[in-house]
């Protein structure tokens, strides 16, 4: 994780799905218009978000069976980018639907689902503060995180399809892939997620370092 | 001939109506005078900024982590 080159390219990436973003071809839309490009930005977010949250249920995993303190850290600061990508995610995705939808929150079960997930994680980070312990603060938190992952999972990727929404891809709605993601869109939103997939790894790198010289200080 | 006219300005005067359909609209203006430019400009210049941003903290961190 210290080596430079796939920060170097998600740095490259985001840059270039950020300029074609803005100036490739995209498919002409009734009511979508020129927003369609918002996918190269709204959707790399919750893509981004759910990597950080799945490397922080591995680490979780590990802390249970080693006991090892690193591995707390790593599952904590991955959990703190993650929740800001998810911020991210449901206030750009807010403007989005403002604006295609008619109402910032029209009470849409993903957007109400998402809330309910990021509100999952808020609790763990509240939880940790809550104890002062170290080691029952990690055990009991890593947990948590387990048991919190595949509620999120499903409050996003299940349930919403099981609903009417007007999400693409969920109740019944035909996802971008099918219609309307040609490939021109494909080009620049695969490397879109990885970019910003790389750039939350990156962040989470630099948080759990700095974590780790603090206790390092403080012991 | 009349009605091989009459047919004809019938056919394009779909092909008019097609293509209203499938106008839908979309930011040729900011394309045709060239000011999206001045926006991805702006974007990437941020962007850019940050990235190098993280760049140096990176490099700084490392810095501290041989020292400690």
């Amino acid at each position: 994780m210290y080596k430079n080159w796939w920060k170097i390219l998600g740095a490259v990436l985001v840059v270039y799905s950020t300029v074609c973003g803005f100036l490739a071809g995209v498919p002409s839309l009734a009511i979508l218009n020129e927003s369609i490009r918002n996918l190269y930005f709204h959707v790399p977010m919750w893509f981004g978000m759910i990597v950080l949250f799945s490397i922080s249920v591995y680490y979780s995993v590990k802390y249970l069976s080693t006991n090892d303190p690193d591995h707390d850290l790593k599952a904590v600061e991955s959990i703190n980018i993650g929740v800001v990508y998810g911020i991210l995610g449901i206030v750009t995705g807010s403007i989005w639907a403002k604006y295609t939808w008619g109402q910032a929150w029209s009470f849409d079960v993903k957007q109400n689902f998402a809330a309910i997930a990021l509100l999952l994680y808020f609790a763990y980070l509240v939880l940790r503060n809550a104890i002062d312990e170290e080691q029952k603060r990690a055990k009991i938190s890593a947990i948590y995180n387990i048991f919190a992952f595949p509620i999120m999972v499903v409050l996003l990727f299940v349930l919403p399809r099981m609903a009417d929404s007007l999400h693409p891809g969920n109740g019944g709605n035909p996802g971008f892939n099918s219609y309307d993601l040609d490939s021109r869109m494909r080009a620049v939103f695969y490397p879109a997620c990885l970019g910003w997939i790389l750039i939350g790894c990156w962040i989470y790198n630099l948080r759990y370092r700095i974590r780790k010289i603090e206790n390092k200080q403080n012991s | 001939m009349k009605k091989f006219i009459i047919a004809l300005i019938l056919v394009l005067n779909t092909v008019q109506l097609f293509a209203r359909e499938t106008g839908v609209e979309m930011a040729e203006v900011m394309r045709s005078n060239g000011k999206i430019y001045v926006v991805v400009a702006c974007v990437v210049i941020i962007l850019l900024g940050l990235l190098v941003y993280l760049f140096s903290l990176d490099k700084r961190l490392k810095k501290i982590e041989k020292k400690s």
